[in-house]
């Protein structure tokens, strides 16, 4: 196992990571800030992705579709907020999972009507090929291109919440969400852009991870998952332990997909190898998951004192 | 002499750099009604918390009877006759009044795992509902669910699930927190009737009252014990009237 | 408990029970035996998140992993058969003893936590059964597993008979509620929901909260698994998907639809569930579309489930 394979693998590991930093990101405030359990969040990615793929054709641009995806979906999320979930805020975690499961279930209907079980999208034909970053490590552009948009995103992410306003209002919500409702903070309208803002953001993770991971219905379900984890591990409401989370989720995901599956080849016998590989390697997010609650029961970043 | 009922030392208790509590020693006697008073933020509430077992101190020890309790549960220590109740009024909503009691009075017999025996044939413990009843005032209420309780009843009910199980030493957590002028009153003849049952560690701010209830009274202030003797004494030691009696006593 | 008139509760159960006795000669009166297949569905998955809702709505205890024991008993029933072994009382044997063995070593984990942490604990160990469910390539792998046979009945009987299998589901069933219905005012069952409203005052109080949690977590656990067991007889076919998290949302579903904490609420939420799904999926193949729709108007009109519809104004 060469250390070029490692470094390839590392770099599949953060883009990953970044990608379910975007996802986590939108799902830990909106449940940090508005206590709610939101399942439908996935679906929100998911129709970034398909929005995305049926601008692409129709502006003959990717980055216009990405663009116009990431606004249609914002737009779309808050105004499912305005309509739907803002009713949930005030009611139990029951039944928000069982209105947001709902969602899911309309969402993922809703999508297939409108533009069937699947669309092709591919990268920008500039993109197409390989970039070699390291003698000897020929790199796909594209996922060098998403590195870069997702480490963009986070650094405006990280300034967005520490530096501005409307960053501090929404760690204060987070923190406290009645002392921020008493000195005035206009807490209707901070939801509505919070929410708007995590659309965005999983619009723009469907749209670039939908010419590696495919664009179809149901693509949600398995990713939001991911970023529950994520956010879990990270802490809820923590924008910093979103990033690590991801980051770390992203890494042993990928690398624990690859070099698992080398490492047990060395020990057990290669039908051994084959089956417990990818059982363990699936497995690996969870157990990391356990490890970091046994140490710190509230995540790694909690925003609530 | 025999050895106090519930005896603290040197406890310790900090949340990142501040602490909370600053090495405790509390003795509670047998019979008595010890109160323990101090200004808001003194760090009452996480002390009771620590005696009864909800939260972990950093370093002390907690004795009742004579057996160290400091690593045992909250569960243990009411299996053990050492029960609290709680500042803010917690309540069971899914059960009457009578229920809540007999709950209560249930809890600690070791017997809860039965999925068969009906709760409501627990002889023992609907007589003492019964008799609780009464010894609150709740006789009218009895049947009925906790939010058609008024504030006072609410609070009676909750110094009675604590004294539902029969335990020798109760931790009353500000019982008076919110009442108005007549049912503090009641709520003082209440804790007057209790002493005979048990003995008495008050949490409170209505000084008056303690100075009338209390045999002896400890003051803490920021989190560290600056006095504990009789109201008499208390009243008019130097470093309490300075650090929080002021001129309001 | 403040349980509003037992009476009419008694009346409707009576009618309920002797309904679905005649059910199969009904149906078969009708030419509409097709629908029997769909009875014992409903009856499998009423017995599923009945045992959900012993955790979830008596216990408050949020667990989002309990397809995990439904799949498990699927599973353990599957690879028995397929490994020749057909005994009823083996296959019993082995479901309870793997389902309890699985919610004892989760339930010991989970249950230090609570809120959210609680939730993901439980969904997390789902998934990770999900996953090893989805590899082991000698029973299926992710294409699951055919099942030639099914559990052995005495007297000849056959659960590949429709009618059977409904009648021996529907005695489970009936069994189960018939326990539950005692075990709501039982001792335990009184701690259970006092542990629901305030689990640190019970705590406080003299309840050793971990020990009855786990009591009641792990016998949720196998009775899932029981219904899992039913449900390999029925289908005939095993697949990792039993475990994976929707299932268990599902299941969620048709609990909070059916009445979080009300004996019937397993019952009535896989029904109507089942029976949305069926009603509106022979009239369009975009009935999750509608089925959301639907599940959406209930949480935020009909607050208290199905089950609420028979209170009036009663304190809960």
């Amino acid at each position: 196992m060469s250390g070029l394979f490692f470094l390839e693998q590392a770099l599949n590991g953060l883009q990953f990571g970044l990608m379910l930093f975007l996802l986590a990101a939108g799902l830990t405030l909106v449940f940090g800030v508005m206590d709610m359990i939101n399942l439908a969040h996935g679906s929100l990615y998911m129709v970034g992705a398909f929005v995305a793929a049926w601008l692409a054709p129709l502006t003959g641009s990717f980055w216009l579709a990405v663009g116009g995806s990431v606004l249609i979906t914002a737009v779309f999320g808050m105004l499912l907020e305005a309509s739907v979930l803002r009713t949930l805020y005030a009611r139990d975690h029951l039944s928000q999972v069982l209105a947001t499961f709902a969602l899911i279930l309309i969402l993922n209907d809703g999508v297939k009507m409108v533009f069937g079980n699947d669309l092709p999208l591919s990268a920008p034909p500039a993109l197409a090929g390989p970039v070699e970053i390291v003698p000897g490590l020929p790199y796909p552009s594209y996922r060098l291109l998403i590195l870069g948009v997702g480490l963009a995103l986070a650094l405006l992410l990280y300034l967005l919440v520490a530096r501005t306003r409307l960053g501090a209002l929404v760690r204060a919500g987070a923190a406290n969400r009645p002392m921020a409702e008493a000195m005035g903070v206009n807490i209707r309208a901070l939801f509505t852009g919070v929410f708007g803002i995590g659309a965005g953001l999983c619009a723009v993770a469907g749209a670039l991870l939908g010419p590696l991971l495919a664009v179809q219905v149901g693509m949600g379900e398995n990713i939001l998952i991911l970023a529950f984890v994520v956010i879990v591990i990270g802490g809820i409401g923590s924008i910093r332990g979103a990033l690590v989370g991801a980051l770390l989720v992203g890494f042993v995901d990928t690398l624990g997909r690859t070099l698992l599956q080398q490492g047990l080849r060395e020990f057990l016998a290669p039908q051994w190898a084959s089956a417990a590989g990818p059982a363990l390697s699936s497995m690996m997010v969870y157990v990391l998951m356990a490890a970091v609650l046994a140490f710190k029961p509230q995540g790694l970043f909690p925003a609530r004192g | 002499m025999t050895p106090p009922l519930l005896a603290v030392r040197g406890l310790v208790k900090r949340f990142g750099g501040v602490v909370a509590t600053d090495h405790v020693d509390l003795d509670v006697r047998g019979g008595e009604v010890h109160a323990l008073i101090g200004p808001n933020g003194a760090g009452k509430t996480t002390l009771v918390a620590q005696l009864a077992g909800q939260l972990r101190s950093d370093a002390g020890q907690v004795a009742f009877e004579g057996t160290d309790i400091t690593r045992l549960s909250a569960h243990r220590r009411a299996r053990r006759g050492l029960v609290r109740s709680f500042q803010i009024t917690r309540l069971f909503r899914s059960f009457t009044v009578r229920e809540q009691l007999a709950l209560a009075a249930m809890a600690v017999d070791g017997a809860n795992l039965d999925p068969w025996r009906r709760a409501s044939d627990v002889r023992a413990a609907q007589a003492r509902a019964d008799e609780l009843l009464d010894a609150l005032g709740l006789a009218g209420q009895a049947g009925l669910a906790i939010d058609a309780l008024s504030h006072g009843e609410r609070r009676a009910l909750e110094v009675g699930l604590a004294l539902a199980s029969r335990p020798r030493l109760v931790l009353l957590d500000e019982p008076m927190a919110g009442l108005g002028p007549e049912e503090s009153q009641r709520m003082e003849a209440l804790i007057g009737r209790l002493r005979r049952e048990a003995s008495l560690l008050l949490i409170e701010h209505d000084v008056q009252a303690v100075f009338r209830l209390a045999d002896r009274v400890s003051v803490l202030v920021n989190g560290a014990i600056v006095a504990s003797d009789t109201p008499q004494a208390v009243r008019h030691d130097a470093r309490v009237i300075d650090a929080y009696l002021g001129g309001a006593a | 408990m403040v349980e509003a008139r037992p009476r009419l509760h008694a009346a409707l159960a009576g009618a309920a029970l002797l309904g679905a006795l005649v059910l199969p000669a009904v149906l078969a009166a009708f030419g509409a035996e097709y629908y029997l297949s769909l009875a014992g569905r409903v009856l499998v998955y009423a017995i599923a998140a009945t045992s959900l809702n012993l955790v979830l709505g008596y216990g408050g205890l949020v667990s989002f992993g309990h397809a995990a024991f439904f799949g498990l008993g699927a599973y353990v029933t599957g690879i028995t058969i397929a490994e020749g072994q057909l005994s009823p009382l083996v296959h019993l044997a082995l479901v309870l003893a793997v389902t309890g063995a699985t919610a004892l070593a989760i339930g010991a984990v989970a249950l230090r936590t609570r809120g959210v942490y609680f939730i993901m604990i439980t969904l997390a160990f789902a998934q990770m059964l999900f996953y090893l469910a989805n590899s082991i390539k000698g029973y299926g792998g992710d294409e699951g597993l055919n099942l030639r046979a099914r559990t052995a009945l005495p007297f000849g009987l056959s659960l590949k008979d429709e009618t059977t299998f409904y009648f021996v589901a529907l005695a489970v069933l009936v069994a189960l509620l018939v326990a539950m219905a005692r075990f709501v005012p039982s001792r335990f069952g009184r701690a259970v929901v006092a542990m629901r409203d305030d689990v640190d005052r019970a705590e406080a109080l003299g309840l050793a909260t971990f020990r009855l949690q786990l009591v009641l977590f792990v016998a949720a656990g196998m009775l899932g698994g029981i219904a899992g067991l039913l449900h390999a007889n029925q289908q005939g076919y095993v697949s990792p998907g039993l475990l994976h998290w929707t299932q268990s949302g599902t299941l969620m579903v048709m609990v909070i639809l059916g009445g979080v904490g009300r004996l019937w609420g397993g019952v009535l939420g896989a029904a109507a569930l089942l029976l949305l799904q069926e009603v509106v999926g022979a009239y369009t193949t975009h009935w999750e579309f509608v089925v959301g729709i639907v599940l959406l108007a209930v949480v935020l009109f009909a607050r208290r489930g199905l089950a609420g519809l028979f209170d009036r104004g009663a304190a809960r």
